[in-house]
This record gives C-alpha cells, sequence and structure tokens, in this order.
C-alpha cells in the first residue's frame, strides 16, 4: 500500500547488467509468462467461496428463498423494499454503529499507550508484550463467557471490585457497554502488535540528532514518533472499523445467544443470522447481507480514496 | 520517556523505575480475568458461585479439570480445533505464497482485473455473506463435515496481499540471476524465493493458525453435530446449553486458550519481526 514499494521496484530492474539487454531481457520475459498456475490455486478457492457466494447472494436476494432451496420464486426489489422498513434493521445497524463508535477510538488510543509502554520499558520486553497480547489469544466465546461471569452481579468480580451494584448485562443502558469492555480487553492485543513493530521500525538515529538539537522528550514524541506512526494509525483505524462493524461473537456469548435487554445487543451479523437461520428466509437475508456489504465496502473504498488523496498531497 | 537513545541493558535511572513500576500496575489489570479464571476453575461449583464472591478457593480442588475430561467431549473438540487449524494454516500459507508470487512476479493475461478482484474480496468475510456463503457449501454437500469447515477458511485475500506486497520488495536480480542460468521458474520460486520469505511465511502462518483456531461464526453456522465441533463451539454452544457450571466453563476456556499462548511464548520474536517484515506495521 506505501507509494515507497511500488516506487522502488521498478528502479531496482533498471540496475540489471547492461550487456545483451535486449535478447535477455526477451528471454526473461519469456520465463515469466504463463505465471497463471501460480495464481490457479488460489483463484479456484476464492471463485468457490467469495465469488460464486456473492453472486448468489446478490441472486437470493431477488427471492423468497428459504433455507431447503427449492421452489424459489422471484420477487424483485420486495425483500430490500421490507428490509429498509424494518426496524429491526435499523436497530441493528445502530447497535454496531454504536459499537464501533466507541471501540475504535478507545482501541487506537489504548494500543498506543501500550505500545509506548512495552517498547520504553528496557527490561523483560518479552512479558509486557505476553500480557498485552495474551487476551487476543483467546477464543472469542472464551473471552466472552469469561466476561460475562466478571460482570454477573451478584457473583461477578466487577461489581465487587468496585463496590457495585449493577445489573451489567441485564439492564439496557450498560448491555452493549459490557461487550465494549470486553472487546478492549480482548483485542487490543492486536493493535498494540501492529503499534509496536512500527515503533521499532522508526530509524534511531532521528532521535539521537534531535536529542543533540536540544529535542525534549515531548517535542521528539510530537515531531518524530507521531508523524512516523501516521501510516500505522491509518491501518490500524480501518482495520477496526472494519472488524467493529462485524461485531457478533462477544455479544451473543454473553447474552447467552439472545437479542440483549430490550433486545439492546443485537448486532447486525446477529440480524443477518437471526433471520437466515432462525426464521429460515434465506432470500431476505441475502437482501441484508448485501446491504452490509455494500455498506462495508464503502468504508474500505473510503480508505482507499483518502489513502490516494494524501499519496496525490504529498507529491 | 527519555530512554529513546540509552543503549539496551541499561541501568535503572529514575525513568526506567517510574516506566516499570507503570507496567507492571498495568499487565497487573491485564493479567487480572485471567487470573481469576483460574482460581474460579480451582473452586468447587458450590464456592464458584458464592455471594459475596472472594477471590482465592477457600478449598483448591481440581474437580472442575476432572469433569471436563471425564464428562464433556473436550479432546474431540481439541482434536476438531488441530485438524481444521493445521489444515486451514498448510493450504492458506502453500495457497497464498503461489498466488502472492504470481502477482508479484509473473505476466498473464488478465493479472490486473484478478488482482481488482482478490483486492475487493479483503472485504468479504463470512460475517458480511454467512448465508449465501452457507447455502453454496450447503449445495456442495459440505455441512457438517471437515472439508465444509476448513475449505471456506482457506481464501483469504489478505493473506494473498500481504505476500504479494512482500514479494514485490525481493530484489529481481536474485531470480534473474538464477534464471540466467538456466534455471526455471517454479525452481526459482521454490529455492530461492521461499527460503527468503521464512519470516513473513511464518507471520502469515502464525496469524492464520490463530484466525483459525479462535473462529466461531463459521464452524458454528456449518456444524450442528456435536462430535465435529471445535473448542470455541463446543464450549460455547455445548457447554453452556446444560446450565452454566462456571468452575468447569472457566476450565474449558484457559484449555482452549492454552495452546495458543504456549505457542506465542515460544514465537513472540518471530511474530514482532514478521509483522514489521510483512510491510504490515510500514506501510
Amino acid at each position: 500500500m506505501s507509494a515507497v514499494d511500488t516506487a522502488v521496484a521498478p528502479a531496482a530492474v533498471r540496475t540489471v547488467p547492461a550487456a545483451g539487454t535486449d535478447a535477455l531481457r526477451a528471454r526473461l520475459t519469456r520465463r515469466l509468462q504463463h505465471g497463471g498456475w501460480f495464481v490457479a490455486p488460489f483463484l479456484t478457492l476464492f471463485a468457490l467461496f467469495v465469488l460464486f457466494p456473492i453472486g448468489r447472494g446478490l441472486w437470493l436476494s431477488f427471492t423468497d428463498a428459504n433455507i431447503s432451496g427449492t421452489g424459489e420464486r422471484f420477487v424483485g426489489l420486495d425483500n430490500y423494499r421490507e428490509a429498509l422498513d424494518s426496524p429491526l434493521l435499523w436497530d441493528s445497524l445502530g447497535h454496531s454503529a454504536y459499537f464501533t463508535l466507541l471501540v475504535v477510538p478507545c482501541i487506537v488510543v489504548l494500543a498506543f499507550l501500550l505500545a509506548m509502554l512495552a517498547h520504553h520499558i528496557e527490561r523483560a520486553k518479552w512479558l509486557w508484550r505476553l500480557c498485552f497480547f495474551a487476551p487476543f489469544l483467546l477464543p472469542s466465546t472464551v473471552a466472552g463467557n469469561l466476561w460475562q461471569w466478571l460482570f454477573n452481579p451478584g457473583t461477578g468480580m466487577i461489581n465487587h471490585v468496585f463496590g457495585l451494584d449493577t445489573p451489567w448485562l441485564t439492564q439496557k443502558s450498560t448491555a452493549l457497554l459490557a461487550v465494549v469492555i470486553t472487546t478492549l480487553w480482548w483485542t487490543v492485543g492486536f493493535s498494540f502488535l501492529l503499534f509496536l513493530a512500527a515503533l521499532q521500525n522508526i530509524p534511531r538515529h532521528l532521535y539521537e540528532a534531535a536529542e543533540l538539537d536540544g529535542a525534549g522528550a515531548w517535542q521528539r514524541m510530537v515531531h518524530i514518533t507521531l508523524p512516523m506512526l501516521r501510516n500505522i494509525t491509518g491501518l490500524v483505524i480501518t482495520l477496526q472499523i472494519l472488524a467493529s462493524l462485524q461485531v457478533f461473537d462477544q455479544a451473543v456469548v454473553m447474552q447467552d445467544f439472545g437479542p440483549g435487554p430490550e433486545e439492546s445487543t443485537r448486532t447486525f451479523v446477529q440480524y443477518t443470522l437471526e433471520e437466515g437461520f432462525t426464521a429460515y428466509r434465506v432470500g431476505y437475508a441475502s437482501a441484508i447481507s448485501i446491504i452490509f456489504f455494500v455498506l462495508i465496502a464503502a468504508v474500505a473504498l473510503g480508505r482507499m480514496w483518502l489513502l490516494r488523496k494524501r499519496e496525490e498531497g504529498v507529491r | 520517556m527519555s530512554t529513546a537513545a540509552v543503549p539496551r541493558k541499561s541501568k535503572w535511572t529514575p525513568s526506567q523505575i517510574v516506566l516499570t513500576a507503570l507496567g507492571v500496575a498495568v499487565s497487573a489489570v491485564w493479567m487480572t480475568p485471567l487470573l481469576w479464571a483460574l482460581f474460579t476453575s480451582l473452586k468447587s461449583e458450590t464456592e464458584a458461585v458464592e455471594v459475596p464472591t472472594h477471590w482465592v478457593p477457600q478449598e483448591w480442588t481440581g474437580q472442575a479439570w476432572k469433569a471436563l475430561f471425564e464428562s464433556g467431549n473436550i479432546t474431540n473438540w481439541f482434536v476438531n480445533s488441530v485438524i481444521v487449524s493445521v489444515c486451514v494454516t498448510f493450504i492458506v500459507v502453500l495457497v497464498s505464497a503461489l498466488a502472492g508470487y504470481g502477482f508479484a512476479r509473473t505476466e498473464f493475461r488478465g493479472k490486473n482485473a484478478l488482482l481488482g478482484l482478490v483486492m475487493a474480496g479483503l472485504m468479504v468475510s463470512p460475517a458480511v455473506l454467512g448465508v449465501p456463503l452457507f447455502t453454496t457449501v450447503q449445495s456442495m454437500g459440505m455441512v457438517d463435515t471437515y472439508w465444509g469447515m476448513i475449505l471456506p477458511q482457506c481464501a483469504p485475500a489478505a493473506m494473498v496481499y500481504i505476500l504479494y506486497k512482500f514479494f514485490q520488495s525481493i530484489p529481481h536480480e536474485l531470480e534473474e540471476a538464477a534464471y540466467i542460468d538456466g534455471a526455471g521458474r517454479w525452481r526459482v520460486f521454490f529455492t530461492i524465493v521461499l527460503p527468503l520469505s521464512r519470516p513473513s511465511l511464518s507471520a502469515v502462518g502464525i496469524f492464520t493458525f490463530i484466525a483459525s483456531w479462535n473462529n466461531f461464526l463459521w464452524p458454528y453456522m456449518v456444524t450442528n453435530n456435536p462430535d465435529l465441533m471445535t473448542m470455541p463451539n463446543g464450549i460455547a454452544t455445548v457447554m453452556n446449553s446444560y446450565g452454566i457450571q462456571w468452575a468447569q466453563l472457566m476450565a474449558g476456556g484457559l484449555m482452549a486458550g492454552l495452546p495458543l499462548i504456549v505457542v506465542f511464548v515460544f514465537f513472540q520474536r518471530q511474530i514482532v519481526s514478521g509483522v514489521a517484515h510483512t510491510g504490515l506495521a510500514g506501510q
């Protein structure tokens, strides 16, 4: 994705020995053709399990198909019309969006702070990495169960430690918040690792030069660390937005596969699966999947568009 | 935070003491939930749900762990998890290394269009298109089979993209010298390119393994048979279904998480350097 990679590669080609270049180049070109065999295995899987389902989903979304997949009838845009009119769609989309809005900024800031801490402590580096990354190594269902247990009002540790009496998982105002807290603890490790690797990639001499020029710790952070981390921060934000919009596992596990108090934790993915696998309305579920796909694609394309604009701005 | 220019094995400067103390405090908070799971798993079921709750078991017992192995299908689930994750990792590493190289270094008709398609695939996950993916897999007759669990996880556009970026950064001269000596495309790939890519390949492999081991949504959709379930699935759907026994649930959860934590302890250096190498962090 970096402009640097693509700019460097052609330059490297040009440094090939000059003698007999034309004949050599022709021979190499011949050797490099028919590379299709390299990509064929992946493309087969990709066509079967990505492209075909997209096409099939698109087709099914215009039908009234049920789970048995027989005797479906073409119904035109009916599914889309019904979906966009359904309060359940907007509610579940709202929950996913609210979740995303809370999780993304917190994760970015938290991951950055933890990475700075782990990067700057000189001793036992492996220990800090292990501590902050370990929760990410738990399956989502285990993290969900664990925090369901921690948030349990009578026997859970959260209320006990903070001297509260909050029924976290059974009241509307805190149920989704509990999922957010669980997610922060569980997933921050991944972004933490990305930041940590990026911090290690910053050339040391930049700091040494700045120090010679009399820059203090704060100035070094503002003028070197933060600018050097700009790209990774953009990546972390995009990945987190895409992952958070798709939240499902923790939310259903913490609510024992239900929609939560007053249906307050039903996320978009959960809504899709309920329509598809519980109500057996595969056509309708496909229509909401396609709506969701368009939404996700818009976020991803928006990020690419921003990147391109920035690269043009740099030139 | 004035440590950037300090040599590696430093003295206990005041700032290091403060930072280390902070690190200890934050890690303690971070590890507390896991520690609590461990303590709960060593209580008896009745003690686990006692109010008011307490940290350390008054009576230490391995009863929950014993019950886990005696009653549950936990060993079964564990074996299933191993089979599925190992197969997925093997196929993904092989297939995406080939494809990444094909896109980065060879020519064929329609390459750019196909590359564009793969990039579009970055936006699709079972969460986004789960229902159509399920009906597809269903029509192939792969519901409730290992293949049905494994193959749909084996087309990760992201891994192809990461390796594609990496292969682009390898100097052309290395390959060209081999071509001039008469080596074929495949030989160059296996004897020159792959050995050079070990850090990137292991990062891709480790992340694929983690994702597959912890994948809940897809196996949840594609299997109903408790004999075929993986660890995260079995624990979430079967153990919860007959009334939650917290001590046993915590023991099961720790069992499910343990293998990856062990893997991480041994491979963390490779993981961090792999992340740096694949260019993920340097974007």
